[in-house]
Formats: C-alpha cells, structure tokens, sequence
C-alpha cells in the first residue's frame, strides 16, 4: 500500500512541486522511516524539516493521520501503510 | 555591500559609494546572520550564513552575487553523529589568510569550523569542541556561539577565537589546543571572582591592520587592546562616552586604528545622548573621538556586534546597520555618513567589497 507525506507549500519547490510525496510501505514503520523514504530523492527538504540528529525541527510540526507527532512518540511514532503525514509549519514566528 | 537582515538578505551595489541600488530581499524570513566576500579568487564567492525560524539553519554559496545560489544537498555544515548536537546558525564566516581554499566558520552552538573547498563542506575542530571549560560557556541574549574568528595573518598556527560568554580563546598550535585569553577583562558579573580565566562575556574582537598581534576587544562594559596576540589586556576606554556596545572595527590598512559604536549601557541600549555615532581612535585606544555627521539624533536604536564593517576601496569605507533598518555609509573615514538604505528589518550582519 501507499502511505504519503503532505509538504506544505513553502516546501514544496523543494520536491520539484510536488505537494505530496507517496512511500510504497509492506508493513509498519516508524515516522522517521517513512520521512527517510519519502525525502531521499530530496536531501535539501530532509534538512528543512529534521535536525542532523534526525529530530523533528522545533518550529515545524508533523501529524501523523491527524495525531501531532511530537505530543506522540516523535520520529518513533508508528506509522501503517495507509498513513498520511501532514508536514507543517507551526503557526509560530514574528 | 551585503545586508544580512532579520528577514532576509539585501545586496546593495554602487559606482561611487553615494547612491546605491538594493537587491533583494534573498532568503525571505531568514535571519542572515553572516556574510563572506572571498574575493581571492575570481569569481568572487559570496558565502551567506542564515537560519529560518522554522526550517532551520543553511549556508549557501554565489559565484555570480547573488543572481543564483548554490546549496550543498545535506548541508554544509553538521555535527558530527557522536557529539549528539544540532546546529542552530553560523554566525561567522571568514577567509583564511593564508590558504585560498580555507574557510573558517564559527557557530551556535559554540563550534569552529574549517573548510577546504572555499566554504561548500566544513569539519569541526575537535580542540575547541571538546575543551574542558565548555561545559561552562554561556549564552548571551542571541545564543551561545563562536562570534569571532581572526586567523593570525602572521601566523597560520595562531587563531583567536571568542564567544559571549566564555570570552577568548587562542590556539598556537593550529586548532590543536586552546587556551583562555581573558587576563585583564573585568567580569563584574561573576560575584565570587570578578576577573576569572574564562567566562567574560566578549562582545566582538578586531586585530590590528599592521601590528597582527595588537587586538581590540569591546566587551559587555569595557573596551581592552591586547598586545600579546590576545593573551593578557589592558582598558582603552578612557576617553569614550559609554564602556558598552556590540561591535568593534579595524580599519583595513592603517594600524592603531578602530571604530566602535557606543551603547549608553547594559541597561539602557539606546546611543549615548540619543545620538546615533562611532568613536574613532587613531592611536590604538589612547584618546578617542566622536563621529557623528549624517547621523541621526534622537536615535533610540543600536548597532549589533556584526551590523558594521568596512570596504576595501583605497579611501576606507565604513559601514554601519542599525537595528530599525537603517545602513550608513561613510567614505571619508567616519568623519561624514549618509543614508544607503533604510525600512529594512534589523540589521544583523553588513560586509561590503571594491569589485572590478
């Protein structure tokens, strides 16, 4: 099955425009499994959303089929092949 | 003329330093945090540090300034898996004075780095990454980062690098080993001992344009020169209006020379007298006076740690950004400024270059 990450529009010029990025997936996996799938064509827009550590960026959140990510078990979160993963920026900033 | 701002980056360009045309902004909503013309070679490469508040740190490179801009995929700078720690912005990016592909950078948090390839991938430098004193090193209101980096010109085995708070560190050795560099800088925050080897809150370091082992520091109150490449210094600020302010300016050329930007104090950061000025000193810190023609009063801005630098054009430019968005430009030594840009966001870091 296809799980798949929504990037949000500031980030998608990154992925050549695509505003969702499909991971073929046989069974469950962990969150940050899933982004190292749906980012290895795009390095640079791995590096927006996660640290070099691979933690999720403060500002940015990750939902995980409407579950926020960080309140949940961050990049260990589980993920099933149908999930979707919605990328956003916090509403956060001056 | 680079203005790194807090919302982005301008390129500003002039054929006679009086009227100038803005580029920008680039990197929309990044806070530019540092700017590197390397000019050793040609093209020149235009180095931006600047991290965005949601999508983190980057540095990029322009060998056509600025009309494009080249990233490198995973990131130019990262730590390494084994020091368990995320960067969070560069704060300084400096050419080597000795190798034309050699960069430095300094970070948040406190990390030097070195590149060989003009600034596209850089390595921490273990020495001062694992000094024992690190522990103890502070973080000033904007973060806790190496903000200084001067390379010896003289020497390529000596560095001075420094950081607020923390204060000096020099290596003699080429990145091997360091060592404090505080002796003489008063710390009258540290209640117990007011004069400790490490933990002055340093604000910006400038070596000398002829003498490469006289230095100038303006500290978190007090303003030193040191005469022993960075080891042990003495007060200059008899003289000057206010002992407190971000930054410090070498002239490129002429020795004994230096411009500061007085803030009235820790307490009140706002310009002595509500008059925005630079105090010039021409005899390396024994007298001192005040340049303030083209500049504005009452000003209730200041002027950050990087927001000021000079040009390389045979007659100095010197250049000064504000924190309300407004960059000046002298051509006549500091005696006169006038208005290059202004509604800008804070101006956080201004580099600027004579070009061909």
């Amino acid at each position: 099955m296809t799980a798949k990450v929504v990037l949000p529009g500031l980030l998608r010029d990154l992925a050549d425009g695509a505003a969702e990025l499909p991971v073929e997936l046989q069974s469950q996996a962990s969150l940050g499994e899933l982004l190292d799938a749906a980012f290895a064509p795009w390095p640079i827009l791995a590096t927006r959303v996660r640290d070099e550590r691979g933690e999720i960026r403060r500002h940015v959140n990750v939902f995980v089929d409407g579950e926020d990510a960080k309140r949940a078990q961050g990049v260990l979160t589980p993920v099933t092949p149908s999930s979707t993963v919605h990328v956003v920026n916090a509403v956060s900033g001056g | 003329m680079g203005i790194g701002t807090r919302k982005g980056l301008w390129l500003a360009r002039s054929e006679d330093r009086q009227s100038w045309q803005l580029d920008g902004p680039h990197f929309l909503m990044s806070e530019v945090l540092s700017l590197l013309f390397d000019t050793r070679s040609d093209p020149p490469r235009l180095l931006v540090g600047f991290r965005s508040s949601h999508w983190g740190p980057s540095l990029q490179h322009s060998d056509d300034l600025g009309a494009s801009w080249v990233e490198h995929p995973e990131g130019s700078i990262r730590f390494p898996p084994d020091t368990d720690t995320a960067l969070k912005a560069t704060w300084q990016l400096v050419a080597d004075p000795h190798d034309p592909d050699v960069v430095w950078a300094g970070t948040e948090p406190q990390g030097l780095w070195r590149s060989e390839d003009r600034g596209e991938t850089f390595e921490l430098n273990r020495g001062l990454w694992e000094h024992p004193h690190r522990p103890q090193w502070g973080e000033g209101y904007g973060g806790g980062a190496i903000h200084t980096v001067l390379p010896n010109p003289q020497d390529p085995e000596s560095m001075l690098v420094a950081m607020s708070t923390g204060g000096v560190y020099n290596t003699r050795d080429g990145g091997s080993s360091w060592a404090p560099g505080n002796t003489g800088i008063h710390a009258y925050f540290m209640p117990h001992d007011e004069w400790p080897e490490f933990g002055q809150c340093v604000h910006k370091v400038a070596r000398d344009a002829v003498v490469a082992t006289r230095l100038y520091a303006q500290n978190h109150r007090g303003v030193y020169r040191s005469d022993d490449d960075g080891v042990t210094w003495v007060s200059i600020e008899e003289g000057l209006p206010t002992n407190f302010g971000m930054t410090a300016v070498a002239h490129p050329r002429e020795g004994d020379t230096l411009w500061l930007v007085p803030i009235a104090s820790d307490g009140e950061r706002i310009p002595p007298g509500a008059q925005l000025q630079v105090q010039r000193t021409d005899d390396a810190g024994k007298s001192w006076r005040t340049q303030q023609q083209g500049l504005p009063s009452p000003s209730y801005t200041n002027v950050l740690r990087d927001a000021a630098g000079t040009d390389t054009h045979q007659d100095t430019g010197l250049y000064v950004g504000t924190r309300n968005g407004e960059v000046y430009a002298s051509t006549d030594g500091g005696e006169s400024f006038s208005l290059v840009a202004q509604q800008l966001p804070d101006v956080l870091c201004v580099r600027a270059v004579t070009l061909s």
